[in-house]
Parts: C-alpha cells; structure tokens; sequence
C-alpha cells in the first residue's frame, strides 16, 4: 500500500466482522458450484493472512501464506521491500484447489506477482481469487471469485485493513501524494 | 567520511565489511536471508529479484565453495553470471587489473563478487573502478570475509536465537583467519557478550584484547559451558612456518573430539566454515555427528549471498532512480 506518509484516519468503512461473514458465505457457494475438494487456504502478507487465517478455520482447511517481497514488479523503481514473515506452504501445492487470500485488491499487481510465487511451489488443480474488499483501480486483468465489498475511490485515496484484533477496513487519504 | 557501501539513505549499495553495518542492517541481512533460506525448499529454486541483471564473479584466488554458493546464489536470484578464473585470462596476458575491470563494467555488468589476495582489493574497485556496479567482498586478504561472518550469524541465529544470552568459542588460528575479525566484530554488533578465543599464543594477534574479547590458550577452559563452538581450519602451510608444532601436537591440545566437546553446553553446536581437515581441527564423529551444523552452513551461505545481493542491487537502484530524477547531481543523493 506504500508509505502511507501524512495520513487521516477516516471511521471505518462498514462493519467489517459482517464484511468478513458475507464474505465466507461467499466462499462456500463459490466451493460448491466449482466443486473445490479439499481446498488450501493461502493468504498473502499481511492482511490477507489475517482473513485466510478465519477461512482455514471456517473450512478446516490447512493455512499458508505468501510474502511476495520478490516477486513485486517494482525492484528497479523501489528496490527490495523490507523483509516481514517468509513465505510459508506447509503442504504440496500440486494438483490442489487453492484459495488464494488478499485483505484488497487494487492494482491487481500482488496477486500477478503471488501468482507467479505459487508456481514457483508446483502446478495446482486451480486457483481461486478472494478478497474482502476490491478497488477499482485494476492495472491488469486480475478479478477476484469472492469480494466482500466493491469499491470506487478517487486518486490519492486507498484502503487499509488494520487487525488482526479486531479487523477494521478504513479510507486513507495520502496527503502526500 | 560517508561509508563508501551505503547508500546516504543508509542503504547498503556494496558489501564490502562489516565495519561500519549497525545491529539494524546486520539483523536486516539476516531477516532478508531468512526468507531465502525457504527459496531452497520451493519445486523452482528461484525468484526472479535480478533478473536480467550481470553478475561477474571475480576471483583472484581460489576458493571453490565461495565461488560456487556465489554463483548458484546469483543464479537463484535469475541473474546472468559470468565466473572469471582471472589467473588465467586476460591479466595473464600483460591486461592490468584496472582495464580488465574497465572492460568488464562497458560490458554493463550490474555487480562484481571480488575475491582477491590483497586486503583492501575489494574496497578499491568500489572507490575507483566501478561506484555503479555493485561490489560484493568474497574475502580479501587477512582482512575481511564478511558474507561468510554472516552465514554463521545466520547459523547462530536460527539454531540457538538471541545473541545476548550466548557464549560462544572461537577456536583455531586467529591470526591468520580472515573471518574470525568478521565473527567477532558481528557476534559483537548482534549482542553476545562472551566471545572467547580459543588457540595457541602463537595464532592469536597482539591486539585482540583490545576488541573485548577473552582469550584462552586451554581449550577445556575456553569452551566450557559454550552455547556455540566455531572451529576455524587450520592452514597446514601454517605448520611449515613454525607457527605450530605438528598436526598431531595441534590435534591433542585444540583439536574437537566427542570427549571434549562434552565441557560445552549439551545442546552446544559446532561450526566450521570448511573445507574440514579431518583429525587435525575436528574429530570425523564430531564433524558429522548431530551437533554439527557445517553442511547447514553451506545452504545458509547461498541465503546469506542472495540477501547482500539483493539488498546491494537494490540500493544501487534507488541511486540510479535518484540520478534519472535529478542528472545534474553526481553525487546522486539518495
């Protein structure tokens, strides 16, 4: 979300425990209608680990997460990203459903990227794509299967998901930018 | 003066020593390795971090497991690598060293891996060579091993935690050990506050006790109680300048046996950064027994080197990015 410098803090945008709820509900329709057996939950860093950590738990299924520190596309901009928890996959990805978990989805940039890290771990049956929340600000044909909440904001605005305890999704204005 | 391998943001663009590196930056290189360290586990051992980046691995000296976990790093990396034996090119041929390097840098190379005889060399091609390409110090000399201090802070860290609470020995030929003023410098900087040397009077420099440190010239003194044991090799052609009197002499009063590596820690580990001489430094049962870390220290090299690398190759970015915004600084302040 980069450097969120000279921020406000605004209230939060809805009542994210019910974001969170319709979102599984999602989820279990999407598990049924595609016929996702036995699914891995993967959630990307940091939010997203945060939301897969509750959907692991709603559908008992195993949990991993991704730092895709490098595999961002803005190395030679930005150089590397300061290192937070490593990637962590618990289990062989091949021939698995997978669902892959992110707090917000703007750019579409983290999941190229997270997308190009999975398959550096195997070849899985499929990958689904949810979110809490996704901004219209798409850079790439990336689309989730289940979003919470759909979202149109304007230049120099974005959304953060603060947690893990309690999760709360809110609008940030970059003054700085 | 700045130090020549930061950035002015504080960002690493050469690694060159240690000198110089606050606990923040070491403790970054380690997390940065840590996450590399999983890269090996992964069906694909790469990321595609330098991709289309030139990484020339120069080495003046032979070194084959530095040259090859260099290389393969870099390789994990998605870098091009080129590996110059530079003893048998070009300078061989009557090619000074500086317009072999000038050479090297017009073919865009990105980062030279410089091992070289001579302290300093490294530091050198990063002061008059080649400020824009990024210079990684593989040895130098007596004076510094810096990426090879690192994998044993690694090692350290990731089999015994926090170095505050730790003893740890050094145990062997001080003196002429390019990495034991790495390790100590490090082992320092991270925290531990009992560091001892341990080996003849003969292999330990004059001005060691001025680094904080204790020395011992009984082994069974210097690793009681340890947390960690590091063995250093013991260069035989040490042996022929009467620095030490025999192999087997050697062996009897500081060579790690089963029986006296019961006087450190039950848990303690061993180290020793290869290649082993086996039943002059270290006991065969030892070396490959469970507290023996040397062959985890070999992988956590490739993770120590992808992670100076990348952090090296990332500050130069954010120094070249600084200078397409702002040409007419030289100096690219970043």
């Amino acid at each position: 979300m980069g450097d969120l410098v000279g921020t406000t803090d605004k209230p939060p945008l809805a009542d994210t425990e019910a974001l969170v709820s319709d979102l599984l509900i999602q989820i279990e329709r999407l598990i049924s209608q595609n016929n996702l057996l036995q699914p891995l939950v993967v959630g990307i860093h940091t939010g997203g680990v945060w939301i897969a950590q509750i959907i692991a738990n709603h559908l008992q299924a195993p949990l991993g997460q991704l730092n895709i520190a490098f595999y961002r596309d803005d190395f030679s901009r930005n150089g590397l990203h300061p290192q937070v928890s490593p990637s962590s996959l618990p289990f062989d990805i091949n021939d698995r459903n997978l669902i892959l978990v992110d707090d917000v989805i703007m750019s579409g940039r983290t999941i190229r990227a997270a997308l190009n890290e999975l398959f550096d771990f195997g070849r899985p049956a499929s990958v689904s794509l949810v979110t809490l929340c996704s901004v219209n600000q798409r850079e790439l044909p990336i689309q989730a299967d289940a979003c919470a909440l759909k979202l149109d904001l304007t230049a120099g605005q974005y959304v953060q998901l603060t947690g893990p305890n309690p999760l709360t999704l809110s609008i940030i204005e970059n003054r700085a930018s | 003066m700045s130090n020549l391998q930061l950035t002015s943001r504080g960002e690493l663009k050469h690694f060159l020593t240690l000198a110089g590196l606050d606990r923040l930056m070491l403790e970054r290189i380690l997390d940065t390795a840590d996450s590399f360290v999983v890269v090996g586990n992964q069906e694909v051992k790469k990321v595609p971090l330098l991709r289309g980046r030139t990484v020339v691995n120069l080495f003046f000296e032979n070194s084959t497991r530095t040259r090859s976990t260099f290389e393969l790093a870099a390789k994990r990396l998605s870098a091009d690598v080129l590996t110059l034996d530079i003893k048998t090119s070009a300078t061989s041929k009557g090619e000074s060293l500086l317009d072999t390097l000038r050479n090297l840098r017009s073919m865009h190379s990105d980062m030279f891996i410089v091992r070289h005889t001579d302290s300093g060399a490294a530091h050198f091609i990063a002061e008059q060579v080649a400020p824009d390409v990024a210079i990684i110090n593989a040895g130098d000399g007596r004076h510094a091993h810096p990426t090879q201090a690192m994998l044993d802070m690694l090692t350290i860290r990731r089999h015994k935690g926090n170095f505050e609470p730790l003893s740890v020995a050094i145990v062997g030929d001080i003196l002429h050990s390019r990495v034991a003023r790495d390790q100590i410098h490090a082992l320092k900087t991270l925290g531990c506050s009992d560091i001892r040397l341990v080996g003849p009077n003969t292999l330990m420099p004059n001005s060691i006790g001025s680094m904080g440190v204790t020395t011992h010239t009984d082994m069974d003194e210097g690793i009681k109680d340890v947390d960690v044991v590091i063995m250093l090799r013991l260069q035989t052609e040490r042996m022929a300048s009467a620095f030490l009197p025999s192999a087997g002499e050697y062996f009897r009063l500081y060579g790690l046996t089963t029986q006296r590596l019961k006087v450190a820690k039950a848990d303690a580990i061993v180290m020793h950064p290869g290649p082993i001489n086996r039943g002059i430094e270290i006991e065969s049962a030892v070396a490959d027994g469970p507290q023996s870390m040397i062959l985890n220290q070999v992988s956590y090299g490739i993770a120590i080197r992808m992670a100076v690398m990348s952090m090296a190759m990332s500050g130069q970015m954010q120094q070249r990015q600084a200078l397409v915004a702002n040409p007419t600084n030289t100096e690219a302040q970043v």
